[in-house]
């Protein structure tokens, strides 16, 4: 008897063993079928985007993982810069003597950089004692028509007026903005609807560190987890005629958490635009807004919940008429599952974010950047995730060299020197990108194979924008020590509305402008963007895929406070809505 | 009581569970699994003081793929289920919790990783622990398995410094980390699953620090069959020398004098 009792013990044993072994096999997640995807054709070479991103080189002192530190700064930003309604490109590059690139639209399927006759290329902006380029925001600061340019800098970021007929002119000595910074975000937004736009810029790095010049090698996070010896973030608000005032101490939003990420809207529905923060080595962070007089730290579910946030990416993943927020993370197998979040917004409700990733939308490596769009015009936010964080030799790998001191106490990892040497290894490296196809309650699923994606390059900033007037969504991946990518939407066509708004009372850009369209039973809200994803823009005309669904009423909040309503909006084609008088 | 202490004091500072289901799966499934297999295969219900350590061992250094709860499910039956199976003259081999964490790494490597979670990387925190860990392994009696292994992990540390090269500091960092707190008092020093001499335990830890060794050298010099070891040297390594240096050890005694 006690033998037979043995016997099913053990074998309860070995099955659970087994179990353990054909749970994991399913982790890698869900493919798509044939019959539901994306198509998507990688055309940069084609369109004439040769653009190839330079890394920075550091003071000597780091660099035994200098591999590390420096694999930042390929992002790309989109406006249509010269106002004839194709959207252009700007990408950043970040070794002196480079230059970043302004590509213009042709309208005819290619793009030609003008960067360096424009002056905002050549090497004006990457050069010794300035610091190098780490991303750039559009947005009309001074409300001329003109879309102006933030380049925000491991240096002095640069404000760059646009002057209109191509010429660009570098004004940041007047502007109050000639602030050291080592920051890798940026956003515009207008946080007290004075109709002018604000600046927020992270800083990552304290502002102290001049990486040509490093005095010491205590610049590393002090903990993996709860670090707070990042750079300052800093809130610039625009009081006129070119010049900004740090308002950030009385305003309650100088984080210094290592932030990678920034993205503005109205999480709350208070009326007013709000900040959240992807923070590295850090929980992730949201400053409500209190009607444009300071900003609070919101408890919303986010406080306990360290990760290392690295894009923050706005969409209505479930057309519910609010902002969810995507923060990617990072994931290696056998070492670290941090996991990207995907959180759904119960503020209202439950006065709290849900996380509620799992699979595929969880677990997609070392990812960047990330942007939600209708990609197949179904009328629901698919989610495109850039991944890998250094690709060198892909023999060797830093995975274990790193986790032997992240365990370890802060002040011993704090210290440069204390890190064990990168080498030629590769660190997360050849990572895919994930294009995410939202199938509304039967979640996502990852048709990046199907849809074409297939590179294995760096990814950082990720923008989308219908570059080629056809109604489809395109991506424009920046790849770090890469070629840029362009990933031109080939899908079939299928219904869609696009909105261009023009801001009179609001700011001319209408950034942080709220549009709710109701498509068939569902209402999808996006907002104008200032800047989001990781260091990157997308375009600010919004998009909508209908599919079959009918569209019906259209709602615009504009970031002056005055509500306007459009119903029976032509489909296919782009309206452009300029705000009315109150 | 000092395992209590790590997981209210850890919770509170740091929420290092990542969710209190977790915590309530393993304990749950470590008690009723202990519960039921002691009173169904030996005719008594254990004292259940081994699973609930176990549990909580389990839920602070599990740390799976994005919320999933199976691991803690399966890993808690088969951390006390292996009490019951692997067994060598009456005695289980393997500390039920280093079982299964070594099992689920080395198996499930795309769903599960090893205490990711760091405490804040915080001295405060785990000076409280070690002296707390300290105190408690002196009134146990088995204060010197504890410091051997850290003798031991440091002299080597030394050692793989100057094989390898690179900041001494980057060696020594493992052992002032969170992992190791749980691992120095609570894997390497289990009673049931450690030889009968005083003596034999210092060697068998000793062993444990050089298989570590040998595989962090294998983490630096990269070779790639060892990979899924050097996710976590020091739990591996115990896994392997331990049951065997106590097969030997209760073999050794069971032979004719």
């Amino acid at each position: 008897m006690l033998a037979w009792r043995r016997f099913i013990v053990t074998a309860a044993f070995v099955a659970a063993v087994v179990a353990v072994i054909i749970l994991n096999a399913r982790a890698t997640g869900s493919s798509a079928s044939a019959s539901e995807t994306i198509h998507l054709s990688e055309v940069a070479q084609a369109s004439g985007i040769d653009f190839v991103h330079q890394s920075p080189r550091l003071d000597s002192k780091v660099a035994h993982i200098a591999a590390h530190i420096a694999a930042l700064g390929a992002c790309v930003s989109v406006a249509d810069v010269n106002n004839d309604g194709w959207p252009d490109l700007y990408f950043t590059s970040s070794r002196f003597g480079t230059s970043n690139a302004l590509y213009i639209n042709q309208k005819d399927g290619t793009f030609r950089d003008v960067a360096a006759e424009a002056g905002v290329g050549g090497g004006t902006l990457n050069r010794a004692g300035e610091g190098v380029s780490m991303g750039a925001v559009w947005g009309d600061y001074d409300n001329d028509g003109n879309e102006d340019l933030l380049v925000y800098k491991w240096g002095y970021p640069q404000l760059l007026h646009n002057r209109g007929l191509g010429h660009f002119e570098d004004v940041t000595a007047q502007s109050g903005l000639r602030t050291w910074m080592n920051s890798n975000g940026a956003v515009w937004f207008d946080f007290d609807r004075d109709g002018l736009l604000d600046l927020y810029i992270t800083g990552y790095f304290r502002s102290d560190i001049d990486f040509w010049h490093l005095t010491t090698t205590r610049i590393m996070q002090q903990s993996w987890e709860f670090a707070s010896n990042g750079g300052k973030n800093l809130l610039f608000k625009n009081l006129g005629k070119g010049h900004f005032k740090d308002v950030t101490d009385s305003m309650g939003v100088g984080s210094t958490r290592w932030t990678l990420a920034a993205a503005a809207a109205d999480f709350n529905d208070d009326g007013w635009p709000d900040l959240y923060l992807a923070n590295d080595y850090g929980p992730e962070e949201l400053f409500l807004n209190r009607e444009g007089k300071r900003f609070e730290l919101a408890r919303a579910g986010l406080e306990d919940d360290s990760k290392s946030g690295m894009a923050v990416a706005l969409g209505d993943v479930y057309n519910r008429g609010e902002h969810d927020v995507f923060v990617t993370n990072i994931s290696e197998k056998g070492f670290l599952f941090q996991g990207n979040n995907l959180r759904l917004n119960f503020l209202k409700e439950l006065g709290k974010f849900n996380e509620v990733a799992t699979g595929v939308v969880a677990d997609a490596g070392w990812a960047w950047g990330a942007q939600f769009g209708d990609l197949n015009n179904d009328g629901l936010l698919d989610l495109f995730v850039a991944n890998g964080f250094i690709s060198a030799d892909s023999t060797r790998s830093y995975w274990y060299g790193m986790s032997k001191i992240a365990g370890a106490q802060g002040n011993i990892f704090e210290d440069a020197k204390n890190w064990p040497p990168i080498g030629t290894a590769s660190l997360s490296g050849y990572e895919r990108s994930r294009v995410l196809l939202n199938r509304g309650q039967a979640g996502f699923v990852d048709v990046a194979q199907e849809a074409g994606v297939t590179d294995l390059l760096d990814g950082r900033g990720v923008a989308m924008a219908d570059l080629f007037n056809n109604g489809l969504l395109d991506v424009v991946v920046a790849n770090e020590k890469g070629r840029a990518l362009l990933y031109r939407n080939i899908a079939n066509p299928s219904h869609w509305v696009e909105l261009k708004l023009v801001g009179t009372r609001s700011n001319r850009s209408a950034i942080g402008a709220e549009v709710t369209a109701e498509i068939g039973p569902g209402r999808q809200r996006q907002v104008v963007d200032g800047g989001s994803g990781f260091c990157s823009q997308n375009d600010r005309r919004l998009h909508f895929g209908l599919g079959d669904q009918r569209l019906g009423r259209v709602t615009i909040r504009w970031p002056s406070g005055t509500e306007q309503v459009l119903n029976g909006l032509a489909i296919d084609q782009l309206h452009v809505i300029t705000e009315p008088p109150r | 009581m000092l395992i209590t202490l790590v997981l209210v004091v850890g919770e509170a500072r740091y929420s290092i569970l990542g969710g209190y289901q977790r915590l309530a799966t393993t304990l749950g499934v470590c008690v009723a699994t202990e519960v039921l297999l002691s009173w169904w295969l030996r005719g008594r219900v254990a004292n259940v003081a081994s699973a609930y350590i176990t549990g909580i061992s389990l839920a602070l250094l599990t740390k799976p793929q994005a919320n999933i709860l199976w691991p803690f499910a399966l890993g808690a039956f088969i951390a006390i289920a292996s009490k019951y199976v692997l067994t060598y003259r009456g005695r289980h081999l393997w500390n039920p919790s280093n079982f299964a964490i070594a099992l689920l790494v080395l198996v499930a490597a795309d769903s599960v990783a090893i205490l990711s979670h760091q405490w804040g990387n915080d001295i405060g925190t785990n000076l409280v622990i070690w002296t707390f860990g300290l105190v408690i392994a002196w009134r146990a009696r088995v204060l010197h398995v504890t410091l051997t292994y850290v003798a031991c992990f440091i002299i080597f540390a030394l050692l793989r410094h100057v094989i390898v090269g690179g900041p001494l500091f980057a060696e020594l960092a493992p052992i002032t980390g969170p992992m190791y707190q749980l691992f120095v008092f609570f894997m390497v020093t289990d009673p049931r699953t450690t030889v009968s001499t005083k003596r034999g335990r210092m060697i068998v830890v000793a062993l444990v620090a050089l298989i570590e060794t040998l595989i962090r050298l294998a983490g630096d010099y990269q070779i790639g069959l060892l990979r899924p070891f050097y996710v976590s040297p020091p739990i591996l390594a115990l896994a392997m020398v331990g049951p065997a240096a106590l097969f030997l050890d209760l073999r050794r005694k069971a032979a004719p004098a």
